[in-house]
């Protein structure tokens, strides 16, 4: 029986190549590139998740304006396995988005993109963009209101590029406003075009890593000459090499292995992104976000003067991605070693940081009005009547309260107003909400006689716990000696 | 000599000039073959996924209700469909604007679009204020930019009254470029 299966293998084999083909698996590689070389794979292992559950997605999805919601739900609902697929789908794409990042930080820092591996790093950054867009279309896919509306800010975005803008914002859209043909584009482009230039592009990164062969750890000391180095590497392999299957495979085969868990523990208990309302652009209360790994430049938006964010939203990723694609080009010789090239390890921690700094802002959006601020209760105001009972009832129905935190209740977009009246006397508080200031409307017109004075009331009711209490004493003092007075 | 060495892996040596020129001439004729095949796939191909940037739209005036349909001094949201959607467009054929009735007669209606970044902004009755919920645009009731990083007042759409119907004239919102 086993001489059975043998031969037809053999044979197989002799016709097909298969030994052939899986041949460059055993290629040999240092001896010593083991953990922390593992990110390449677990990225590969994450888009064949992504193949696989899209595919599968694709079986129920229908790419129609009109229908795609009602095939989430289907799917979310009442489809076997459904929600499992989605959730495999999203933190696919999450895992995806981390271990190409991981690839890229342990790639740099290893020197790893220096020569003559310069291009197996630019289309390395290729794959990065393609999966970030994958990333932001996916989203898009997710045919809710929140998808529909960032589709629109997609393209007011890209309406910013000078002369093209408003064709490729039409473009984007499919006309000139969402509509039937908005849907359709984006599922050609994240099911079609991209993966299909992803799938070269993988092809070529891997035919590179074949090519110029597995980089070793980097020795401090040791610097890349350009002009020796392939006969240094070759003596390298010769040495102390070994056959990348399965001497050095297996720690890629754990880490998959864990990543897919990971992935698998996520869709199960934790669930697909919950959908929003559908995709109708008639519904006005929508807040459009992008997911996680876009927020980052969600919160940069935000964060950057008005009067330049036009240039940041153009001309950013442009340099950013011409920094990337250019680093091998003047910097392919030298140190490799990272603790020879600081400058590298500052690059890496300034990135993560500034990313992870501006993905708590944009997950917050502190610049955003809270819509959901209910009227402060009566034991935050210390009034159930009166002038300042019905000032903190103006502060929230004139929207104060969207944008100013009272006591921890209300909106970020402003200052925090808990202790407002130990910094701004009576006609300072008149003067601020009568005109406006830096970022905030002027309430003037729009205020009717006596709701000014209320206001104002509650406001400066505002203070310190001790200077509240100070102030009670130097009243009830002055009362005394006022009655004092009285009395002689 | 450079050439005469390439050549030397894939042609003969001893082939006669007019070999050579034959082979050239059909080198040359199966680029452009592909070329023309190339085109002939292509440019259709091209053209037809580049429509939206020619398509051209017309600005029609659509029915969104009666006057008796609105108060004088409130400001609503009004859906309106597009006259001449794509078959397939279901809801997404809906958008939205804020119209207000400021006389008998007269009416406003501006884009419910931020001039941002295109998020969708939301009238605040009491506040008198219409205000976005993406970066924290902020509109007076006029339309006029109160705070916030809108860089252009809202837009208005053109509004009439006729044959007892209040109409809007469909527009294309404009991009609030700022470079």
């Amino acid at each position: 029986m086993i001489s059975l299966f043998k031969t037809i293998w053999n044979w197989l084999d002799d016709r097909l190549g298969i030994s052939v083909l899986l041949s460059p698996a055993k290629h040999i590689a240092p001896h010593d590139a083991k953990w922390w070389y593992v990110f390449g794979s677990a990225t590969l292992v994450a888009f064949i998740v992504q193949v696989a559950t899209g595919v599968a997605l694709a079986f129920s999805y229908i790419s129609s304006s009109s229908q795609a919601y009602e095939t989430l739900l289907f799917i979310t609902n009442s489809a076997p396995f459904g929600r499992f697929l989605r959730g495999l789908h999203y933190y696919g794409a999450s895992a995806m988005v981390l271990m190409v990042g991981a690839h890229m930080a342990q790639t740099f820092l290893f020197g790893a993109y220096k020569f003559p591996r310069e291009m197996t790093w630019t289309t390395g950054i290729m794959l990065l963009a393609f999966t970030l867009v994958m990333g932001f279309t996916g989203q898009l896919l997710r045919w809710d209101s929140t998808a529909a509306w960032s589709v629109v800010v997609a393209a007011e975005q890209a309406g910013r590029i000078p002369i093209i803008g408003g064709w490729v914002a039409r473009f984007i859209l499919g006309g000139n406003s969402i509509g039937g043909a908005t849907l359709s584009r984006f599922f050609a482009i994240h099911v079609f075009v991209l993966p299909g230039i992803m799938f070269a592009f993988i092809g070529l990164h891997l035919w590179l890593v074949f090519r110029h062969g597995i980089s070793e750890p980097p020795v401090a000391g040791k610097p890349v000459n350009p002009a020796t180095y392939r006969a240094e590497y070759e003596e390298l392999l010769k040495k102390s090499g070994k056959p990348f299957w399965p001497d050095l495979a297996w720690r890629d085969v754990i880490i998959s292995t864990l990543l897919i868990v990971a992935i698998t523990v996520a869709a199960f208990f934790v669930g697909p992104p919950v959908l929003d309302k559908p995709p109708d652009p008639s519904i006005l209360a929508a807040d459009p976000k992008p997911d996680w790994y876009l927020l980052w430049y969600f919160g940069l938006l935000s964060l950057i003067p008005a009067r330049i964010e036009g240039y940041v939203m153009i001309g950013m990723p442009i340099l950013i991605g011409l920094l990337l694609l250019f680093v091998p080009i003047w910097n392919h010789k030298g140190e490799r070693a990272a603790s020879r090239r600081p400058w590298a390890i500052a690059v890496v921690c300034l990135s993560v940081i500034m990313i992870g700094a501006l993905w708590w802002e944009g997950q917050h959006s502190p610049w955003s009005p809270n819509f959901e601020a209910q009227p402060l209760s009566e034991k935050v105001v210390g009034a159930s009547s009166g002038p300042i009972f019905t000032g903190a009832q103006l502060f929230h129905d004139k929207g104060c309260l969207n944008c100013h935190l009272i006591q921890g209740d209300g909106g970020r977009r402003g200052p925090d107003l808990t202790y407002i009246a130990d910094k701004l006397t009576h006609d300072n508080l008149v003067i601020r909400i009568v005109n406006g200031g830096t970022n905030m409307p002027a309430f003037g017109p729009s205020l009717k006689p006596g709701e000014l004075d209320a206001l104002v009331a509650f406001l400066e009711t505002r203070k310190r716990p001790f200077r509240r209490q100070e102030q009670q004493a130097d009243t009830a003092s002055s009362k005394t000696a006022a009655t004092r007075d009285w009395h002689r | 000599m450079n050439t005469s060495l390439t050549e030397s892996s894939s042609t003969p040596l001893t082939e006669s000039p007019e070999e050579i020129s034959r082979r050239r001439f059909f080198e040359k004729l199966s680029i452009a073959l592909i070329g023309l095949c190339t085109a002939i796939v292509g440019v259709p191909l091209v053209g037809f996924i580049i429509a939206p940037f020619f398509r051209n739209v017309p600005e029609k005036w659509v029915t969104i209700g009666k006057p008796d349909d609105f108060q004088i001094g409130k400001t609503v949201a009004v859906t309106v469909t597009d006259p001449s959607p794509l078959p397939w467009a279901g809801i997404t054929a809906k958008s939205a604007v804020w119209l207000r009735r400021v006389t008998e007669d007269s009416f406003i209606a501006f884009s419910a679009n931020c001039m941002h970044l295109g998020c969708p902004v939301r009238w605040l009755e009491e506040a008198d204020l219409f205000m976005c919920p993406c970066h924290g645009g902020v509109y007076y009731s006029d339309g006029q930019v109160a705070a916030g990083p809108p860089p252009r007042p809202l837009f208005r759409y053109e509004v009439r009254v006729t044959n007892g119907e209040v109409q809007m004239k469909q527009a294309i919102v404009p991009i609030s470029t700022t470079l």
